[in-house]
C-alpha cells in the first residue's frame, strides 16, 4: 500500500482509544439536566443514557403534570432502541479506521461522525422542544405565553425551577472523540497536502 | 504537537468545561443578619414581647408561642384528644368533643383569630375552626383552654372561618366543600353538583361578655368552594369578602377541572344588610339540621353537650342587595382586606399577578350598576376593572396570603416561589423580597389583620422544611420563620419548628393579655358535683356496680390513698379535687391499666378519671405531675376483688 494514503501512527491510536472510548458511551449518561428550586435544595437530576432516563424522572414528572407537560417515559424515545447500535457502530468505524489507516476512510468517517452530531443535537433540541411546548390546555398552572423547553446547554429559569443543561460523562467523551477525530483530519490534510506539493 | 501545545489545548478544554458550570446561577443560601442572635434572645426570667398563637392544622390544637424567641410556652388542646391534659379522656372534658356525629376524636385546626373590638385584638378570645368535621371553637384567655364549640350544618369542610367582624359580632364560618343541604334529600348523584351542592355561610354571632356562640344566621350560596375571607374594617365595616374557587363548579379532578376558568370570584356580602333581613325575619327555618354545641363551665369544670336543630337560611339570589361576585383571578386563596379597610387583595394561587380591589370602586359599580351581562346563578357580576384599583405585576409565583403593617405594606407569602413579598398597597410597588425555608403557607404579621398593625415582626409559616434542622426520618416539621419588618428590608431572624401544620397565627402585645391569665380556680367557687369539700369530704361511695371516690390531692398525698372493696368490672369514677390554692401546683393522677389517660388538675379544680378494672389483685395510683419534695411519696393503692366479693368497701389515708 501507497504510504501517502496512510495515517501516521499517532493519528490511528487516537482512533482507536476513541473508539473504544465510544463504546463505552452506550452504557454511560450522555446528558444531563439540572433543575434546582427553593424547594429543592437538594436539586433534581434527568440524566439521559443512550438507552434509558434516569435520575428523578418521577419526581420531575410529578411536577411538570401541574404545568401540564407530558410525561416522560423512555418507550416514547425510539432513539432509546436506535441509539446504542448507532454509537457502536461508530465505536466500531473508529477502530477499524484506526486498523486500517487509510485516510480517506478518515474523512469518510469525519463527514458521518460530524453529520451524526449534528443530527442528533437537532432531534434532542427536538424533543426538548416537544416537550416544552406542547403543553395540556387543561393544565392547572397556565403562564400566558410561558413555554417550558429546558435550554439544549446552559442555563434559563422556568418559573420556580432553574434548569441547567450540559453534557454527562458520556457526551464529553463524545465531544472529546469528535474534536480528536477533527484533529486527527486536519492533522491528516496537512500532511496531503505536503505530500500533493511534494 | 510540542509539549507546550498540548497543554495549551488541555487548559482551553478545562476552561471550556469550567465554564459551564460557572454559567449556573448559585442558591439562595440562608441570610441571617450579624445581630439576629441579640435580636431574638430573651435572656432566662425574661418575658417575650408578643404572645404568637398558632395553629396546629392537622394536630387539632392550638400552639401559644412566645415572639420574638420562639419559645414554645403551650400547646392548647381543641378539636383533638390530647391525653396529657386529659382532654377528651376525663368526663369533664369528652362532651367537647361530641358532634352530631357522636364523639370525634381529632380535627385539622386550620385558623386562629382574635376577639376584636374596635378592629383590634381584645385579648379575650382566640377563635378556631375545624376543617373536617365542621366545626368553630373559642379558646379563653384567662384559663388558656377551649370554652365552647359549635358544629356547622349544611356544610363540608369549615375551612372558610373562623374570621370575625370588626366588633366580633360574628364569627364566619363557611364551607369548602359544597355539599346538598343537611337531611335526606342529600343522597343525590355527585355528578349532579351544579344542580344539587350548595355553599352555605354561616354567622355565628359571639355574646359580648360570656363570648357564647350562636348561629344567627345563614347564607346559602351557589356550589362554590369558600377559601378564605377577611371582614370588612374601617370604611368598609359591615361588609364580608370571601375567595372561591371552583367556579366551574367541578367535582372530580378538581386539581385539573377546578383551574380551568381564568378567573373565580371573591364574593362580597353586605352582613350588616344580611342581619336586617334576618332580623326583619326573610329567612327561611331550617329544621333538618343537627349541630352540637358543647360549653365548659369553669364553675362546674364540666362540659355540656347538647344538639341543636333549627337554623335560619336566607338564599342570596333571593335578595338583589345582599351579594356580589368580583372576578378575580385565578382560584383565590386568600382575600385580605388592608387595615383601613379600602383595599382588598386577593391572591388567586395559580395567578401570575396580585389583584387590589377597592372598596369605593365596589361601592359605585354598585351603584352604577356596572355588572356582567350575565348573573352567576342568580348573583351579580361587578365587572372586574370596575372594581380593581389596581393590579401587582409579577409579584412571584403561588401567592396565599397577605397580612399589612403599620406603614401601608403588604406583605404577601408565595407558595410556589417560596419567598415573602413586601409591595406598597396603595402604590402596588414590589418594595422587597426574601425567600423562605420551604414553600411558605400563611403568614402573619403582629396585628396584620387589625386596624393598626403592631408591625415589627412577621412569622413565615413553611410547609416544608427538608434540610433546614437534623433529620428526623420521613416525618419532618413544619417550620416558622420570624422576620424583623421594621426596616425598609426584610431580615430573617430565626427558625423555630411548630406543632403539627401552622396554617394562621395571631400576635398580641404580651401587655394586652398577660395581667388577665388565671393563676389558680377558686375552691369556693367550685361547683362540681362530685368535689370533695376538705380532706374531710374523701369517701368513697358505691351505687350497683357505680363506684365514686371523692378524692383530694395536696402536698404530698392523696386522700383516701388505700381502697378497698372495689370489684373487678366495677364502673370507678375517681373525682379527683386539687385543694390546692397555689399558683402553678397542679397534680395528676393515674391508675394502672386505665384505659384512658392521665389527669391533670389544676389548683382548685375538680377532674374525673373512669376506670374499669379487668383482672383481680392490687393497683396502685400516683401522681403524675412532680410537685414537691415527697412527690414520690404521692401514692396509694386500689384493692380489687372478685366480682360479688364481700370484702367491706373501705378508704382511708393514714392510719385509722
Amino acid at each position: 500500500m501507497n504510504n501517502r494514503h496512510r495515517i501516521i501512527s499517532l493519528h490511528r491510536a487516537i482512533l482507536i482509544i476513541s473508539g473504544v472510548a465510544l463504546l463505552a458511551v452506550i452504557a454511560l449518561p450522555i446528558w444531563r439536566i439540572e433543575l434546582d428550586a427553593a424547594q429543592y435544595p437538594e436539586g433534581l437530576e434527568l440524566l439521559i443514557y443512550s438507552y434509558k432516563l434516569d435520575g428523578h424522572v418521577d419526581i420531575i414528572n410529578g411536577l411538570n403534570h401541574y404545568i401540564g407537560m407530558k410525561t416522560l417515559r423512555a418507550d416514547d424515545f425510539i432513539e432509546f432502541t436506535v441509539l446504542p447500535y448507532l454509537i457502536g457502530i461508530y465505536g466500531l468505524a473508529f477502530i477499524v479506521v484506526g486498523f486500517l489507516g487509510k485516510r480517506k476512510g478518515l474523512y469518510i468517517l469525519f463527514a458521518a461522525f460530524l453529520l451524526f452530531g449534528v443530527v442528533s443535537m437537532v432531534d434532542f433540541w427536538r424533543w426538548l422542544y416537544e416537550y416544552g411546548h406542547d403543553l395540556d390546555p387543561t393544565a392547572p398552572i397556565k403562564v400566558p405565553g410561558m413555554a417550558y423547553q429546558p435550554p439544549l446547554i446552559g442555563f434559563k429559569q422556568l418559573l420556580n425551577f432553574g434548569a441547567f443543561s450540559i453534557p454527562a460523562i458520556g457526551g464529553w467523551i463524545f465531544i472529546a472523540s469528535g474534536v480528536l477525530l477533527a484533529y486527527c483530519v486536519f492533522g491528516e490534510w496537512r500532511i496531503a497536502k505536503t505530500w500533493a506539493k511534494s | 504537537m510540542k509539549p507546550k501545545q498540548y497543554l495549551l489545548w488541555m487548559a482551553a478544554a478545562a476552561a471550556v468545561s469550567i465554564s459551564f458550570s460557572a454559567c449556573r446561577p448559585k442558591g439562595a443560601g440562608s441570610a441571617v443578619s450579624g445581630n439576629a442572635a441579640q435580636r431574638t434572645y430573651v435572656p432566662p426570667g425574661q418575658y417575650d414581647e408578643f404572645y404568637n398563637f398558632v395553629s396546629g392544622g392537622f394536630s387539632g390544637q392550638m400552639s401559644v408561642y412566645g415572639l420574638p424567641s420562639g419559645r414554645l410556652f403551650r400547646v392548647i388542646p381543641v378539636f383533638s384528644v390530647d391525653p396529657e391534659k386529659a382532654w377528651g379522656y376525663s368526663e369533664e372534658t369528652k362532651p367537647m368533643l361530641m358532634t352530631s356525629h357522636g364523639f370525634v376524636p381529632w380535627d385539622d385546626l386550620h385558623h386562629i383569630e382574635s376577639s376584636f373590638t374596635d378592629g383590634m385584638p381584645d385579648g379575650k378570645w382566640m377563635f378556631a375552626n375545624s376543617n373536617n368535621t365542621p366545626r368553630l371553637a373559642r379558646i379563653d384567655l384567662t384559663t388558656y383552654r377551649t370554652a365552647e364549640i359549635i358544629e356547622i350544618p349544611n356544610t363540608g369542610g369549615n375551612h372558610c372561618s373562623p374570621f370575625t367582624t370588626e366588633n366580633s359580632e360574628y364569627v364566619i364560618a363557611a364551607t369548602r366543600f359544597s355539599v346538598p343541604p343537611d337531611g335526606p334529600q342529600g343522597d343525590v348523584p355527585i355528578s349532579s353538583y351544579k344542580q344539587n351542592f350548595k355553599g352555605h355561610i354561616s354567622f355565628v354571632s359571639v355574646d359580648k361578655e360570656t363570648g357564647e356562640f350562636n348561629i344567627a344566621f345563614q347564607l346559602k350560596t351557589p356550589g362554590l368552594n369558600f377559601d378564605l375571607s377577611s371582614a370588612g374594617k374601617g370604611v368598609s365595616n359591615g361588609w364580608l369578602f370571601l375567595s372561591c374557587y371552583n367556579s366551574e363548579q367541578a367535582h372530580t379532578l378538581l386539581e385539573v377541572n377546578a383551574s380551568q376558568n381564568d378567573k373565580d370570584f371573591i364574593l362580597a356580602i353586605n352582613w350588616k344588610k344580611a342581619e336586617e333581613y334576618f332580623k326583619a325575619g326573610k329567612g327561611t327555618k331550617q329544621t333538618n339540621v343537627r349541630y352540637a354545641h358543647n360549653k365548659y363551665n369553669e364553675h362546674t369544670h364540666s362540659a355540656t353537650h347538647e344538639i341543636k336543630t333549627e337554623v335560619t337560611v336566607l338564599d342570596v339570589a333571593d335578595f338583589e342587595d345582599l351579594a356580589y361576585l368580583i372576578p378575580c383571578p385565578k382560584s383565590p386563596h386568600g382575600t385580605d382586606v388592608n387595615p383601613t379597610g379600602e383595599y382588598i387583595v386577593g391572591s388567586g394561587k395559580l395567578a401570575a399577578l396580585i389583584p387590589v380591589f377597592s372598596f369605593d370602586k365596589i361601592q359605585k359599580a354598585i351603584a352604577a350598576g356596572d355588572f356582567e351581562s350575565e348573573r352567576y346563578d342568580g348573583i351579580p357580576v361587578i365587572k372586574y376593572e370596575s372594581a380593581l384599583h389596581g393590579e401587582v405585576e409579577k409579584p412571584g409565583l403561588g401567592p396565599l396570603h397577605t397580612e399589612f403593617d403599620d406603614k401601608g405594606n403588604a406583605y404577601t407569602s408565595f407558595f410556589v416561589s417560596s419567598e415573602v413579598v413586601k409591595w406598597n398597597v396603595e402604590k402596588l410597588e414590589v418594595l422587597d423580597r426574601q425567600p423562605t425555608y420551604y414553600s411558605v403557607g400563611h403568614l402573619m404579621v403582629a396585628g396584620g389583620n387589625s386596624k393598626k398593625p403592631y408591625g415589627k415582626y412577621l412569622v413565615a409559616y413553611n410547609k416544608i422544611t427538608k434540610d433546614r434542622f437534623l433529620p428526623t426520618g420521613p416525618e419532618l416539621c413544619h417550620a416558622a420563620q420570624l422576620f424583623d419588618i421594621s426596616g425598609d428590608k426584610m431580615e430573617l431572624l430565626l427558625d423555630f419548628p411548630t406543632i403539627g401544620e401552622p396554617h394562621y397565627a395571631q400576635a398580641i402585645p404580651a401587655d394586652v393579655i398577660k395581667d388577665r391569665s388565671l393563676k389558680i380556680y377558686d375552691i369556693n367557687a367550685n361547683n362540681h358535683p362530685f368535689k370533695a369539700n376538705g380532706e374531710g369530704d374523701a369517701r368513697v361511695e358505691r351505687d350497683g356496680n357505680i363506684v365514686r371516690v371523692y378524692m383530694t390531692t395536696i402536698r404530698s398525698h392523696l386522700t383516701p390513698d388505700v381502697i378497698e372493696g372495689i370489684q373487678q368490672g366495677d364502673e370507678v369514677y375517681f373525682h379527683i379535687t386539687n385543694i390546692e390554692q397555689d399558683w402553678d401546683m397542679p397534680h395528676g393522677f393515674a391508675i394502672k391499666g386505665a384505659g384512658n389517660s392521665e389527669l391533670l388538675i389544676m389548683p382548685g379544680e375538680t377532674q374525673t378519671l373512669k376506670w374499669v378494672p379487668d383482672r383481680v389483685g392490687i393497683f396502685p395510683f400516683y401522681c403524675t405531675d412532680f410537685c414537691s419534695a415527697l412527690h414520690q411519696e404521692m401514692s396509694g393503692y386500689v384493692r380489687v376483688s372478685p366480682k360479688g366479693s364481700n370484702v367491706a368497701l373501705t378508704s382511708y389515708a393514714g392510719n385509722k
